[in-house]
């Protein structure tokens, strides 16, 4: 009673305050608590109602079967290890080249052509993946830049590319890379400015070469950026980059073994196949892994290092 | 950036110096080629491309493909309306309501504030998934096929709410705050006269962040507004992209393009057209988007 009490009182004080909150705590409540709670709906088989309660309720509890039919499908497998292994490249590739890349942007004198670099390394990312689904197909269609290369040199036939899974995981990685190499490069290259340029001065003064001041400097002052990236990465290791997985393969179904992934999966069987009860299934599935990762993930980061650990 | 001109630098070899630029400058060819590939496929004749595949320049200049998009370019403007209706719309209503969210959280004198930040970072870490969300908003806020579904879904962001409010806790002095309530002045006049002009360059950089990933939107017009009567920019490319028809209705345009009808070409023009605007606004948003990167990397 006392603590009811409390909150009114509370509540008064501080009118204003929960009023300018009141938007977006309902906007929140609505696009995110709402389907947390509606996850419940991978355990019942779909029948819509005439409004949302009403599909809740009328849609019975099947218990696991969703899940078991989902688990039957080799899709689970595939979509499983497609999402998990291209981020773990992804992750890998992506640390490896961001960082080099903000070493070696470092080193360049020309402040103009530092900024030109830069600005060029973040442009792709300002392209949406439709945009880069094109800029792919330019390249790699039938009639294709690198076709047109290969054919001026005396290739016989084109490369098929969008019907031969062969090729996909080298260009999904390397597009993925080419995306985001700029942004991380930019992240990493902020904290290596911040580093004391006397650490420097004083490794030259013990004759340290360049090569030697990377691995005794920059490195170890890069290691909380690295392993702030890395966490957030592995926080969705379960998420499929949508936009990349969806547009860039342009839908080749003789692709779908090494480029349909989680995510893009789910919106199949949602809207295209009508399987809504698999995309339910799958879609649990993501969200309950996806927060044990990121809660193991963080569990252990915290045991290696407590002042690395994100919360 | 100054340290980037420490003394230890200038000792750099000249060897060294010509390796890393020629690393760089062919890497930024990569980045930058690709668009130009694009412009230059815009600009070909449809039969050339057909024949001799795509090139960088092109071996007949023409505007046809242009010509052939703004000639049926009702589709077209409408889609530019949708884009920069909602992109628009939906970051000026989010950073607000965002700002309005994260301001309370940020004064230490409200005491659940540490309540209503676990509100907000829960939603970081789970996510309830796509099929919930579907039912969401088309039965329980029925704005399917409307142009809500291109603004109200991602309107707000757990992070950035959180990144507003470090801004907040960090550089609003509590001493002004105090005063000016000592002087009368409500809790809204406070937030909307001072906190947010002082606030402007974590708006800039949220509101900056939040314009790109509508315009750059095509998912939410896929999932919730698909009866192909709102088409934003880039839900219409994406369906161009799978089948051109979609904007070429009109059986007389045939006649008007002797070098046949273009249909890579209009692609690729219609993704210049897209494109544009982020062009043109690069080199004014990319110093408050690198800017941004470097606040988000910082944990708050």
């Amino acid at each position: 009673m006392k603590n009811n009490q409390g909150f009114l009182y509370e509540l008064k004080k501080h009118r204003a305050l929960y009023i300018l909150m009141f938007p977006g705590l309902l906007l929140m409540f609505i696009n995110n608590y709402i389907p947390m709670l509606g996850t419940v709906i991978a355990f019942k088989r779909i029948t819509y109602g005439k409004n949302f309660f009403e599909t809740y309720i009328k849609s019975p509890f099947v218990g696991l079967k969703n899940f078991e039919f989902f688990l039957k499908t080799n899709y689970a497998l595939i979509i499983t290890r497609n999402t998990v292994l291209f981020n773990l490249a992804f992750i890998v590739i992506g640390l490896i080249l961001a960082v080099t890349a903000a070493i070696c942007l470092n080193e360049v004198l020309s402040k103009k052509l530092f900024k030109f670099y830069q600005s060029s390394m973040i442009l792709p990312n300002m392209l949406s993946w439709v945009i880069i689904s094109l800029i792919v197909y330019s390249f790699i269609a039938d009639k294709g830049f690198i076709n047109s290369l290969l054919t001026s040199f005396g290739g016989k036939e084109s490369i098929q590319f969008y019907n031969e899974t062969k090729y996909w995981p080298f260009i999904i990685i390397a597009v993925q890379a080419w995306y985001f190499l700029g942004t991380s490069a930019v992240i990493y290259l902020s904290t290596i400015t911040g580093i004391n340029p006397e650490l420097y001065e004083s490794a030259v003064m013990d004759g340290a070469n360049k090569w030697q001041q990377v691995w005794a400097i920059t490195i170890p002052m890069l290691r909380s950026t690295m392993i702030f990236m890395v966490m957030v990465s592995l926080g969705n290791l379960f998420v499929g980059n949508f936009g990349l997985f969806y547009n860039v393969p342009r839908e080749s179904g003789l692709l779908f073994d090494v480029t349909n992934v989680i995510d893009t999966y789910v919106y199949r069987s949602l809207i295209q196949t009508g399987d809504i009860e698999m995309a339910a299934a799958a879609s649990f599935y993501q969200s309950v892994v996806g927060f044990v990762i990121v809660l193991v993930s963080n569990s252990i980061i915290r045991l290696v290092s407590k002042e690395d650990a994100v919360f | 950036m100054k340290t980037r001109f420490a003394a230890y630098r200038r000792r750099s070899p000249g060897v060294f110096q010509i390796t890393i630029n020629a690393a760089f400058l062919i890497y930024s060819a990569i980045c930058l080629g690709p668009l130009l590939l694009v412009l230059g496929c815009s600009l070909s004749r449809e039969s050339d491309v057909l024949s001799s595949g795509y090139r960088l320049i092109p071996l007949n200049f023409t505007t046809d493909a242009y010509r052939f998009l703004l000639g049926n370019g009702r589709e077209l403007f409408q889609a530019y309306f949708y884009t920069v209706f909602s992109t628009i719309a939906g970051t000026a209503l989010g950073v607000i309501i965002m700002a309005a969210l994260a301001y309370p959280m940020s004064r230490k004198d409200f005491r659940p504030r540490n309540k209503f930040s676990f509100y907000v970072y829960l939603t970081m870490l789970f996510n309830g998934g796509m099929v919930p969300l579907y039912l969401v908003y088309t039965q329980l806020i029925p704005i399917k096929n409307s142009i809500l579904a291109l603004i109200l879904p991602n309107m707000l962001g757990g992070f950035y709410t959180l990144l507003m409010k470090n801004f907040f806790a960090q550089n609003i002095p509590e001493s002004v705050v105090e005063s000016a309530e000592i002087d009368g002045a409500t809790t809204y006049r406070i937030f909307f006269t001072m906190v947010l002009p002082l606030s402007k360059p974590v708006l800039v950089t949220v509101g900056l962040f939040s314009a790109i990933a509508y315009w750059n939107d095509f998912f939410r017009n896929m999932l919730l507004a698909n009866n192909g009567i709102i088409n934003n920019l880039q839900y219409l490319l994406y369906r161009i992209t799978v089948q051109i028809q979609v904007i070429n209705q009109n059986p007389d345009v045939a006649a008007s393009f002797p070098g046949g009808i273009p249909n890579e070409t209009a692609r690729m023009a219609m993704a210049i057209l897209v494109v544009i605007p982020i062009a043109v606004l690069f080199p004014l948003i990319q110093k408050h988007f690198v800017r941004g990167l470097v606040a988000g990397a910082v944990k708050g």
